[in-house]
């Protein structure tokens, strides 16, 4: 089958849905792939390069499967056949009217942003992907307009308070927004409603702040939901609190398929110092502070700068077009599954029945629900009690009867025993205790030097062979003769290879 | 002060400079002391039994034979242990293990020889006066059954470990029968023998004793191996002991017995840190039983290149590497070390995570790592470093599958469940080094590989280590 990338026809779209780098790797699935001419171009990858790639340019429109970062325009769309599977955003819940339009025209839609939210499915998550970028993205655009470092410095022109920035919600942008402006000096806390992600926030150099709730959202979808009134006043006061002190906010809330919630009011922003940096990730949904405008820089009246760009991935447009392209090809590897070229719908599987919306004239929008484990700390846990189940120490009555029972075995067998092995018995007895004793604090590295050198002690039988070998009896001596030899065998080599072995060892 | 006083003296000094030996070995600092005592512990010994033998008026013969046997025994020692591969120590020590074992039996048939074969009359009359002769005959067969288990035991493990036999457990019908049968025809012959010593009858418990060594390790496979590995040289501290009871001679008694409680110790330590019992290990048969979850679906595994893994390293504050058995098999040590040797010049924290049970011997990764010049100190237990898997960036997961499973915590029905293992999962990331999807020792699928936080590095180990130190 043939895929077609098309020239992406959203004003300000600078991704395309395939790099050189993804095109050679559907050509190893068995595809062949054409390009729309520039398709590539406001992401830095020319014709040239897809050619040298294997990709011929041409009109993707004809092609049997079409590429695409947004869905098609109008006039693309007219130029499709009927039974063309298209992979774009869809954004099936916001645009039930585009949906409706693909199934009309017997179009086949993949929806890439309809993924479940299971791990198998990680791979193929371009949220996950473009939540990333934009993380990075929304820390540098703040960095851009902050008049400031974010690092603290001692310098001989004076000292320099580190930034601090504050980030509401830790999704996959949230987290991307806490490692960058962490990489970068600032000092970094962060909101969110799910306690879980607290151990996330601290494995990237973040604080996490709780707000004082009984309230604990564990999500069954991997996605936020809408939280209670109680929950947000309390959420409300922990963020007037802070605010006055944040030199940068980075809001990431979104609930899927709902206008975003305000988290950062026109009060609080006018507490914030001047020179300030607000990064409102969730423009394009409404906005988490009061004052976003969609896709605009704006300055309040005190002098903070608010940003709204809808664009953020886009304006790491290579990088993103590299991720969304291969979470592409993991699609096609998924539902390609001879390798042939050959896209095959598995119906039974979630992940290929959830992305596909409208299929053969129907609309398969919403699919059943999926239940993902979002939390499997707290689901794993019992089952981590159960699985190793400890063994109960001994009880110390229990323990003493053993022991008086073998003391009491030990004690006939030796007061029976001929006065001559007795002696032998005690030193016996007395050397596995030693023993025990000598290697029970051995450090785990010398185990195999421990083992070597007590080969070469066990060596120590060829004592006994020296004293029988040459007595006058010729078979006596022979066996003795052979034994010595592979007793010396046993304390040379054992004691030269423990030598060399420990000599290896060496401190940094 | 005779020269039989002498000695005994002598021995005595000796067997405490063993034991110095082994508590020198439990710590790195004392460590090469501790053998220097074992050394200087063994020359005492062999001299003053050298000097007993020539006051007890040994044969010009013998003396030169001593001679003959000492030096080429000597010069096969030291040339083994010159050019021996680190990563081959497991089979030479299961070998040096072999050569206790026969040598006590050699030593039990020179005593049956002599004594219940009439050879020295002298001692049998001593023996008769101090009662003790039917306890020599016990410790005849004592020490002839431990030294041939010890011998073809330890032949099986080092057929199995240098590759030269298959290392599947072999699977024979009633095994376990087969085994305390052995035990139980080994103590019939026992008393048999103390009532009429016969000739036939040693040669019968000889061979009853060597087919039960060469099934019990035969049906263990190389998974278990460090556990058979210890167990054996425990065998072979017990032959040697038993000699000693044998000969009255007290220094290999507490040699004997330093060793073989030694090596108890080590294989308890072992199956401790597979959460299984010694008998469940010595009964074998456990990749056998396939996991109820086989045909779960995991999901699928991610690739990564190791350009790519090596652009994640540079970023890396803080690394661990966790080998397993693969490493050694691949030779990828020197790599590993170089790798690590950059990563610390680019100022990251590496760390090795050593399960117990990585590799075929106990402490194998540590002798690889040491000869590679990996420094100790950064060479941790699982124990010490379990825990800070969560604030490592990347794992490294070399040739190990079973002891980095998150299914023995996770998984009750798992074959594995509850055995401690590296909690490798909890790192940001984790790149796994295999050549295939295969599953490991066990026959278990490993849930780690389908993480979302996992990737997989398919191929050769040494090959893609070197990959990564040149993107580096």
């Amino acid at each position: 089958m043939i895929i077609g990338v098309l020239h992406e026809a959203l004003a300000g779209e600078t991704r395309v849905s395939a790099t050189p780098g993804t095109v050679e790797k559907l050509l190893a699935l068995g595809y062949s792939v054409v390009v729309e001419p520039g398709a590539g171009t406001a992401s830095s990858f020319s014709d040239e390069a897809y050619v040298a790639a294997g990709a011929t340019i041409g009109d993707a429109a004809g092609a049997d499967i079409v590429f695409g970062i947004n869905a098609p325009s109008a006039a693309q769309l007219d130029r499709l056949r009927e039974g063309t599977t298209v992979v774009s955003l869809v954004s099936p819940a916001l645009n039930p009217d585009l949906v409706a339009d693909l199934a009309r025209r017997r179009i086949t839609s993949l929806a890439m942003d309809a993924v479940p939210r299971i791990s198998r499915a990680q791979s193929l998550d371009v949220l996950s992907s473009m939540a990333n970028i934009a993380g990075y993205r929304a820390v540098i655009e703040a960095a851009n307009a902050f008049g400031r470092f974010f690092t603290g410095q001692v310098t001989a022109a004076g000292k320099v308070p580190p930034a601090k920035v504050l980030v509401a919600g830790v999704g996959v942008a949230g987290l991307a927004a806490i490692g960058t402006a962490g990489g970068m000096g600032a000092i970094v806390y962060a909101t969110d409603p799910r306690p879980e992600v607290a151990d996330q926030v601290a494995s990237l150099g973040g604080k996490y702040l709780e707000v004082a709730s009984g309230e604990v959202e564990i999500s069954t979808t991997g996605y936020a939901k809408e939280m209670s009134d109680d929950y947000n006043e309390r959420a409300a006061a922990l963020y007037a609190a802070w605010v006055p002190d944040i030199d940068i906010i980075i809001t990431t809330a979104l609930i899927p398929g709902r206008s975003a919630p305000i988290l950062i009011t026109a009060d609080m922003v006018a507490s914030m110092k001047r020179g300030s940096v607000i990064v409102d990730m969730a423009a394009a949904n409404g906005g988490n502070v009061e004052g976003t405008v969609k896709g605009e820089v704006v300055v309040t009246p005190n002098g903070v700068t608010i940003i709204g760009y809808t664009d953020l991935p886009g304006r790491l447009a290579a990088q993103a077009s590299q991720l969304f392209g291969t979470n592409l090809v993991n699609l096609m590897k998924l539902m390609t599954p001879g390798k042939d070229g050959v896209l095959v719908i598995d119906w039974d599987d979630v992940v290929q029945r959830g992305i596909t919306v409208a299929r053969d004239g129907d609309i398969t929008w919403p699919p059943p629900p999926v239940q993902v484990s979002a939390a499997p700390a707290k689901a794993a846990e019992p089952v981590i009690a159960e699985a190793a189940p400890a063994k109960p120490p001994m009880s110390s009555a229990r323990r003493f009867t053993y022991v008086g029972i073998g003391a009491a075995i030990l004690l006939l067998l030796v007061a029976a025993s001929p006065a001559a092995l007795r002696v032998h018995l005690t030193v016996f007895a007395l050397a596995i205790v030693i023993g025990y004793y000598v290697i029970g604090n051995v450090h785990h590295a010398l185990h195999t030097p421990l083992m070597s050198v007590t080969n070469a002690i066990s060596g120590i039988i060829v004592v006994g062979a020296l004293l029988q070998i040459g007595h006058g009896n010729t078979a006596i001596t022979i066996l003795a003769f052979v034994s010595v030899l592979l007793a010396s065998i046993n304390v040379f080599g054992g004691f030269a290879v423990t030598r060399r072995m420990l000599s290896m060892f060496s401190r940094s | 002060m005779t020269i039989e006083s002498l000695a005994q003296a002598a021995f005595l000094v000796a067997a405490l400079l063993f034991i110095l030996a082994l508590a020198g070995l439990s710590k790195h600092e004392t460590a090469k002391a501790g053998n220097a005592y074992g050394m200087t512990g063994m020359a005492i010994a062999l001299v003053a039994t050298i000097v007993l033998a020539i006051d007890r008026n040994i044969e010009a013969l013998g003396l030169i034979l001593i001679g003959v046997a000492m030096v080429v025994g000597g010069a096969v020692g030291l040339w083994r242990a010159r050019v021996v591969e680190m990563t081959g120590m497991p089979e030479l020590i299961a070998l040096l293990h072999s050569f206790v074992g026969l040598a006590a039996v050699l030593v039990g048939w020179n005593g049956y020889l002599l004594i219940e074969g009439g050879g020295d009359p002298a001692e049998i009359a001593l023996l008769t006066s101090q009662g003790t002769l039917g306890i020599h005959h016990a410790e005849v067969f004592i020490g002839v059954f431990i030294g041939a288990v010890t011998f073809t035991g330890s032949i099986v493990a080092f057929g199995k470990l240098s590759g030269r036999m298959k290392s599947n457990p072999l699977v024979l019908p009633g095994k376990n029968a087969l085994n305390i049968g052995a035990l139980v025809a080994f103590v019939a012959l026992t008393v048999w023998f103390c009532i009429s010593p016969a000739l036939w009858l040693l040669i019968v418990v000889t061979l009853v004793a060597l087919a039960l060594g060469w099934h019990l390790v035969a049906s263990i496979g190389g998974g278990d191996m460090p556990v058979v590995v210890s167990m054996l040289n425990s065998y072979s501290g017990w032959a040697a002991a038993a000699s000693g009871f044998l000969l009255d001679n007290d220094l290999l008694i507490v040699t004997g017995a330093l060793v073989g409680s030694s090596g108890a110790y080590l294989s308890f330590i072992m199956c401790k840190a597979m959460n299984r019992s010694f008998i469940s290990v010595i009964a074998g048969g456990f990749g056998i039983e396939a996991g109820p979850g086989e045909d779960k679906d995991y999901g699928d595994h991610r690739e990564v290149t190791a350009a790519e893994t090596a652009e994640l390293l540079r970023n890396a504050k803080s690394v661990i590497i966790t080998p397993g058995y693969g490493m050694a098999v691949a030779q990828a040590q020197y790599g590993v070390a170089e790798l690590t040797r950059k990563l610390r010049e680019n100022g990251t924290t590496v760390r090795f995570g050593i399960h117990p049970v990585a590799g075929r011997l106990p402490g194998h990764m540590n002798v690889l790592l040491a000869e590679a010049k990996v420094p100790y100190d950064i060479v941790l237990e699982m124990d010490e470093i379990n825990d800070d898997f969560s604030d490592t960036d990347v794992v490294l997961v070399i040739g190990a599958n079973d002891t980095v499973n998150p299914a023995a915590e996770t998984d009750p029905g798992s074959p594995i469940a509850g055995m401690p293992v590296l909690r490798v999962w909890n790192a940001n990331d984790v790149i796994v080094f295999k050549r295939s999807m295969a599953s490991g020792y066990a026959g278990v699928q490993n849930p780690l590989f389908f993480n979302e936080n996992s990737a997989m590095l398919f191929g050769d180990a040494k090959d893609r280590v070197e990959d990564i130190v040149r993107a580096l």
